[in-house]
């Protein structure tokens, strides 16, 4: 496995390179429509949801800054690994290589996309007057389980994408849907108190209400919260790689 | 006796037909339901055993459909045989629809490493060996063209430089032989024979007996998926196969 790795080293480093390229080719701005692209969606947010929320909610920009990225990245990851192994056909289908490659590839992207946005968020606490904290590091625990998360999807995903082409539409409205579920523009605290756990069945929920609190309210979450986050990682990730290792076999006669 | 590089042993390879890609979810659940569901199984290639040793070189002889595509995937690792089996020692070059693999909008520098990385080499190799590939390709003023600003006869070349280059132990060509112009396709039968020579074991699928004759120590001839014939005896499969040819 590990001589395996050795190998492919480069082939990773080739291939994400080539998602990054190919992404921003033949634009002027380049990878700048990286931080663009939240800059754009959390300002015209700002503009209709402060009405709502701001007055009552500290940090409101930071609090919708955390959510957007966040969603993002899971949003951005998990429908590159879909598409990966399909998209790279013609590769899987005429030469020797292992499949689960292309999605790792698609994740790593969405994951230095994060990176450069994170970046961006340290400016916006900045300006937003939000204390730092060595709590800060902390934020690497959840990306980390929704790193997990994310390529547990993909490997899942990617293999019914294979047999079923339906699977993408479906994923656009369910990730649509499951984007108003998320609070990212919005605060949880209007519910009534006994329902408000009902969000944390949404995984990226969880993972994003995990950052707020480490990041706005400076505080430890619980052990609780710390477990689910690594409980949802972990589950994705044992029924992805249960899909591949079943069905990898077979999807080369279905690309 | 030589080291023994490819033994296949009994190999059939079925895929289901009429995929589900077809049919859709909606379809496939409909049938499910009504217990309609049933996958129509192909079998492209049946029994079939031959083995090489290092330094061979087999002909694969059968008309269009004939399940030569499918068990050169399966030499190259790409599909695993459903039944029997196929071990293979060494790297395997393989050279199935030649262009196909490349990214259209890299360039030609881009494209060679990332074919070299796809088999399985590091940088420093791929580094010392990038000028001899363009060379022998004839690509030097195209370096940094896209893949989709090549002729055709372009890209065939780059893909047999990279596959021929980086000395592979196995080589599999799929009716490549026949790529470029006249030049190119003499430089590359004769770079062919130097890597033969230099020991790869190589795997050629030609619908030319006369190149099967020329070049080839072993023949296959599979048709429908059963192997008609496997030997030593070039010359006597070449003629067996070219009358079945002419009568057909």
């Amino acid at each position: 496995m590990i001589s395996r790795f050795q190998k492919y080293k480069f082939l990773f480093y080739v291939l994400v390179h080539r998602d990054f390229n190919k992404k921003y080719k033949r634009t002027v701005l380049g990878a700048l429509w990286s931080l663009l692209s939240p800059l754009m969606m959390v300002g015209a947010q700002a503009v209709i949801f402060t009405q709502f929320f701001g007055r009552t909610t500290p940090h409101f920009v930071v609090y919708m800054f955390i959510g957007n990225i966040v969603f993002h990245y899971f949003s951005d990851a998990t429908k590159g690994g879909m598409t990966s192994i399909e998209s790279n056909a013609g590769i899987i289908t005429k030469i020797r290589v292992p499949k689960y490659l292309f999605i790792f590839t698609k994740n790593i992207t969405s994951l230095i996309n994060l990176g450069l946005t994170l970046l961006l968020l340290i400016i916006f606490c900045l300006f937003d007057r939000v204390m730092f904290t060595w709590r800060f590091i902390l934020v690497l625990y959840p990306i980390l389980c929704l790193t997990v998360f994310n390529i547990g999807a993909g490997l899942l995903l990617s293999g019914i994408y294979v047999f079923f082409r339906d699977t993408h539409y479906f994923y656009d409205i369910f990730c649509t849907i499951l984007m108003y579920f998320s609070a990212v523009f919005y605060t949880i605290d209007r519910f009534p108190e006994n329902i408000q756990w009902l969000f944390n069945i949404n995984p990226v929920f969880t993972y994003i209400s995990y950052i707020r609190k480490l990041i706005i309210y400076a505080e430890l979450p619980s052990a609780q919260h710390t477990l689910l986050c690594a409980g949802y990682a972990a589950v994705i990730l044992g029924v992805g790689c249960l899909m591949y290792y079943k069905k990898n076999k077979s999807y080369v006669f279905n690309l | 006796m030589s080291k023994q590089m490819i033994a296949a042993e009994h190999v059939s390879v079925s895929y289901p037909i009429g995929s589900l890609k077809n049919i859709g979810l909606k379809e496939y659940i409909f049938r499910k339901l009504k217990r309609q569901y049933e996958m129509k199984m192909f079998n492209a290639v049946k029994d079939v055993s031959f083995s090489l040793n290092k330094g061979d070189m087999l002909g694969v002889l059968g008309s269009n459909g004939a399940g030569k595509s499918t068990l050169l995937k399966v030499i190259a690792g790409i599909i695993s045989p459903s039944a029997g089996s196929c071990r293979v020692n060494g790297n395997v070059a393989a050279l199935l629809e030649l262009t196909t693999g490349f990214d259209a909008e890299m360039t030609v520098r881009e494209n060679t490493y990332l074919r070299g990385a796809i088999l399985g080499y590091s940088k420093q190799f791929l580094d010392e060996k990038y000028p001899e590939i363009i060379a022998f390709a004839g690509l030097g003023e195209f370096q940094e063209f896209t893949f989709q600003q090549l002729s055709s006869g372009m890209k065939s070349r780059l893909a047999f430089s990279i596959a021929c280059l980086i000395q592979p132990e196995i080589v599999i060509l799929d009716e490549v032989l026949s790529v470029g112009d006249g030049a190119f396709r003499r430089k590359s039968e004769q770079k062919m024979l130097d890597v033969i020579s230099g020991g790869a074991t190589t795997i050629l699928v030609s619908h030319s007996t006369e190149q099967v004759k020329r070049l080839c120590g072993k023949a296959l001839w599979l048709e429908r998926g059963e192997q008609l014939a496997f030997g030593t005896d070039v010359n006597a499969i070449c003629e067996q196969y070219d009358e079945k040819q002419s009568t057909r």
